[in-house]
């Protein structure tokens, strides 16, 4: 099947409006005879469903949480993009438009992405008029923080717990129709298998995680707003629970999978402590409005920290290499997250890691706390050269900004950041790639939509921080509710879909073999060794540098392990319970499949782009030298991989990119 | 570190459920614990028993989903802090930890330590939010300035997570700080301030209908509460639900 993006035709600026013109419409009447399911209830799914529920349609909602307000998105700290320019700093959709796709490396549609911009604005008008309490400033109005790769304020934020404001919001939005019975919530249910009648997406199959029943669920159309799946590599900034099944069963029953390669090593995050450990956490890139990022000049300052013998506040100004503001003066401690991990990686690999496993850079906080300290010993006409009385007033600035990130350092490594500076390493976050969509946002299955970071589209190789929220949001609320009813618009006359017919049974008969199998396998080893060992091989071979010998390594380890999985797994207890270990199991299964096909996606991809960084594809010489090496004569498209049983038996297909509004050139952020 | 747990089991909703004795050993300082609990898990794996189910899915302090009584406090000793943010450092080689489910009538046992908190979602479903469509024409974000303070105490009041840590911790099992909170933040803001009778009105009562308690103002709540919601979102509702029952 060829790829067809669906890109309306016309000037780029008026593409959205004209498609929306010109688009078919379903009757407020009709509507109410029309089911859609979302699955997940994050900012793209549970905003998704309270707009298609407040247009009329009737919505049934999925979340394996005990409750929709759990979902992921709560997680995200630092902000949300939007093209308001209230700052006069010379914002505009185009900017943020540019600024995405060339964050992204040229690996985005360009199409997609100026709509992402054009909605933008009107997220934020919505967000406030649900009561978000985003911050303000003493004036009343909205304040704006910047956040990495942009030369722009532009990211609204509520201290550090924008998501999880956003996602009440969404929540709320969502509680609205609930209790007018538009929505119907099913909280603890899995999605494990999508069911397709006569080449369209008709329903879902469900487990309830509390009984273990298997359910039959059925609508006209299907939308997955299921996240990422960064916990391939085990540890990453992901909830325990977020996975990529949905997904996964989408495109084993048809819909394509899109350059799975592309994720986000975020430049910081708590490094790890030890074999423990269950989850990385993440500390908000905000922090870099105000962080300098550094390690010791001298290899022997480097020794005495790790061995105890000296501490990184007794380290002189001159002997401290602010690598980023080094080779990056120009976007110093905030270039983008991609540019960021590397450099950080770049200084450990050297041997100036700053922890006892030699994976920690420094970010630190003294130069901001002592500039906001005279600034407010300024303003209260108070001693400017009094420094313990600075220290404290800037202290007290600081903590305001990020008080709830600071205290989350300090209970996890049990070290006051005020005092001494953070040590941060980069940590798996977030997954450009994913289902494929045009431009509608439906995958290849006519019928099954897929929304937020379960699809592919906007972020290309690396995603800018602030746009997940961004995307998430201008997914739920303002494209999907549209391009949905071109859809049904078909379907006005379809009438109830029955769950009687033989694809449900063929699907459900196809669950309930997976779980017996995995319960019955009666293996050797829990469901979590055969994780943490995807994970290690995930890290080491397909992570933040990667290359043909790696790569080739990972694909037979992952396969074989996989045939281990199958032999060996043991799962206790019954289908008919409260089983986390058999949840825990069908998740795993599909990472053994998934991850074989990011390591495959990662060896054909012979350039290094955005969050993909091989080894063989790097600048040679000139000024851009050590960076990475883009090649747009070959790879300037995306790939999506078609399931064919084995993920070595795969097929590619290329969509191809053009670039009509935005040239094409080497990133820069010297 | 070597520890003693004692453990509430319980199979499902209608088993009566007893508390049960494990070991566990060579814990690390450095483990939150709810990682302790992995490693336990992982052990009872190995010899075929049944793990303990307990409820975590961020395990970073933000979704709520993580519960457990344990020595007597919702989320353990720690304060400020959910139970995945709890580490072992808080504890002492040799101790012995009881580990429990929330307990409140409004959140039944589901198993072990998984309890059911949908009375949360339900109190929502009936006035948690501002009945304002998605259009793409709403007016400028900008448009109506809010006071800094009041934006700041509305931010405040939304930062609960809804853990029901207050429930499990009051006396009385009383909701009031959960549902003082969402009362409070919109209550603060022009955007909320439209249908604020019919909110307060219609949330008290379906907290009252889901079996919560009342409110005698001891505090603890507040005391336990993770992310130090504020008494004061109590009386704020108290003041809304005056004012709206004199509107009638």
């Amino acid at each position: 099947m060829a790829l067809d993006s669906k890109i309306p035709k016309g000037p780029i600026a008026d593409k959205w409006t004209n498609y929306k013109n010109k688009i078919n419409l379903v009757n407020p009447a009709n509507k109410r005879n029309i089911d859609v399911i979302v699955v997940g209830t994050g900012l793209a799914g549970g905003s998704a469903a309270a707009t298609l529920a407040e247009l009329g349609y009737n919505v049934k909602a999925f979340c394996f949480q005990d409750s929709p307000r759990r979902a992921h998105s709560i997680a995200a700290q630092g902000g949300i993009n939007a093209a308001k320019n209230y700052q006069g700093d010379g914002d505009s959709t185009y900017r943020l438009f540019y600024d995405t796709v060339k964050g992204g490396d040229y690996r985005s549609r360009e199409a997609n992405v100026y709509r992402l911009a054009e909605v933008s604005a009107n997220i934020i008008d919505q967000c406030v008029a649900q009561g978000v309490p985003f911050a303000r400033e003493y004036g009343g109005l909205l304040d704006n923080r910047s956040f990495g790769g942009v030369l722009v304020s532009r990211t609204f934020y509520a201290a550090g717990q924008t998501g999880q404001q956003l996602l009440l919001g969404a929540y709320s939005a969502m509680n609205r129709q609930i209790g007018r019975g538009k929505i119907k919530m099913y909280n603890r249910h899995e999605m494990l298998d999508v069911v397709i009648v006569d080449g369209k997406a008709r329903g879902i199959i469900t487990r309830n995680l509390i009984t273990g029943e298997i359910e039959r669920h059925s609508a006209h159309a299907v939308v997955l707003g299921t996240g990422g799946y960064g916990n391939v590599f085990f540890l990453s900034t992901n909830a325990m629970g977020s996975n990529v099944t949905a997904a996964w069963k989408a495109h084993k029953r048809g819909s394509y999978f899109a350059n799975p390669c592309f994720t986000q090593i975020h430049p910081t995050c708590i490094p790890v402590s030890g074999d423990h450990q269950s989850k990385l956490t993440l500390m908000s890139e905000s922090l870099r409005n105000d962080g300098r990022i550094w390690v010791p000049k001298n290899i022997e300052d480097v020794k005495a920290i790790r061995e105890g013998r000296l501490k990184p506040t007794e380290i002189a100004e001159e002997n401290r290499d602010y690598y980023l503001e080094r080779r990056y003066p120009a976007f110093g401690n905030l270039v983008p997250r991609d540019v960021a991990s590397r450099a950080a990686k770049e200084r450990c690999d050297a041997g100036y890691g700053v922890n006892a496993t030699g994976e920690a850079v420094y970010l630190d906080f003294a130069s901001a706390i002592e500039r906001y300290g005279k600034e407010q010993a300024t303003v209260r006409h108070l001693d400017v050269n009094d420094k313990a009385l600075v220290k404290k007033l800037g202290q007290e600035v600081v903590k305001n900004k990020y008080g709830n990130l600071f205290q989350m350092y300090e209970k996890i490594v049990d070290q006051d950041p005020y005092n001494t500076p953070m040590m941060i390493y980069p940590a798996v976050h977030y997954t450009m790639g994913g289902l494929w969509v045009d431009y509608n946002l439906m995958t290849t299955v006519p019928g099954l939509y897929a929304i937020g970071e379960a699809n592919f589209s906007d972020h290309g190789a690396n995603r800018l921080g602030a746009s997940a929220l961004m995307q998430g949001l201008a997914d739920g609320y303002f494209v999907l509710p549209y391009t949905i009813g071109d859809y049904l618009s078909d379907d006005i006359r379809t009438g109830p879909i029955s769950t009687d017919s033989k694809e449900f049974e063929e699907a459900e008969k196809n669950v309930r073999d997976l779980l017996n199998r995995l319960l019955n396998n009666k293996g050797k080893h829990s469901v979590d060794y055969f994780h943490k060992k995807l994970g290690k091989i995930m890290w080491n071979k397909v992570g933040m540098a990667r290359n043909v010998k790696g790569l080739t390594e990972a694909i037979q380890e992952i396969k074989a392990l996989r045939a281990e999985f199958w032999k060996e797994v043991m799962v206790p207890g019954t289908n008919e319970e409260f089983n986390e270990e058999l949840a825990k199991a069908t998740r795993v299964a599909d990472y053994l499949e998934l991850g074989e096909l990011f390591a495959k996606d990662a060896l054909h991809r012979e350039e290094s782009c955005g969050g993909h960084f091989r080894e063989d594809a790097v600048e040679e010489s000139g000024e851009q030298k050590g960076e990475a090496k883009r090649d747009d004569e070959n790879f300037a498209y995306v790939a999506a991989w078609e399931y064919k049983g084995e993920p070595s038996d795969a097929v590619l297909h290329k969509e191809q990119l053009e670039f009509k509004d935005i040239e094409l050139k080497q990133r820069s952020y010297k | 570190m070597n520890l003693t747990l004692k453990i509430w089991r319980q199979k499902n909703a209608s088993d009566k459920g007893k508390m049960v004795d494990y070991k566990v050993n060579d814990i690390s300082p450095d483990m939150s614990f709810l990682e302790m609990l992995d490693v336990l898990n992982e052990q009872l794996v190995y010899k075929g028993e049944s793990p303990v189910a307990f409820d975590h899915d961020c395990r970073e302090g933000i979704c709520g989903m993580c519960s457990l009584y344990i020595n007597g406090e919702a989320h353990g000793p720690d304060r400020g802090v959910t139970t995945c943010q709890l580490h072992m450092r808080m504890f002492k080689d040799g101790d012995t930890i009881t580990i429990e489910p929330f307990r409140a009538t409004a959140f039944p046992v589901i198993k072990d330590l998984v309890v059911d908190r949908t009375a949360f979602d339900r109190i929502q479903h009936a006035g948690g939010f501002v009945s304002v469509n998605t259009s793409g024409n709403t007016i400028d974000a900008n448009a109506i300035p809010v006071n800094k303070h009041d934006a700041d105490d509305a931010f405040s009041a939304a930062t609960c997570i809804g853990c029901g840590a207050c429930v499990a911790t009051c006396k009385n099992s009383s909701a009031m700080l959960f549902v003082g909170a969402k009362v409070s933040q919109y209550a603060l803001l022009p955007q909320g301030k439209v249908e604020a009778t019919d909110r307060v009105l219609n949330m008290v009562k379906q907290m009252d209908e889901e079996g919560f308690g009342n409110c005698t103002n001891t505090g603890a709540c507040e005391v336990e509460c993770p992310k130090g919601i504020s008494l004061e979102n109590i009386a704020r509702m108290n003041t809304e639900y005056l004012k709206a029952s004199l509107k009638g």
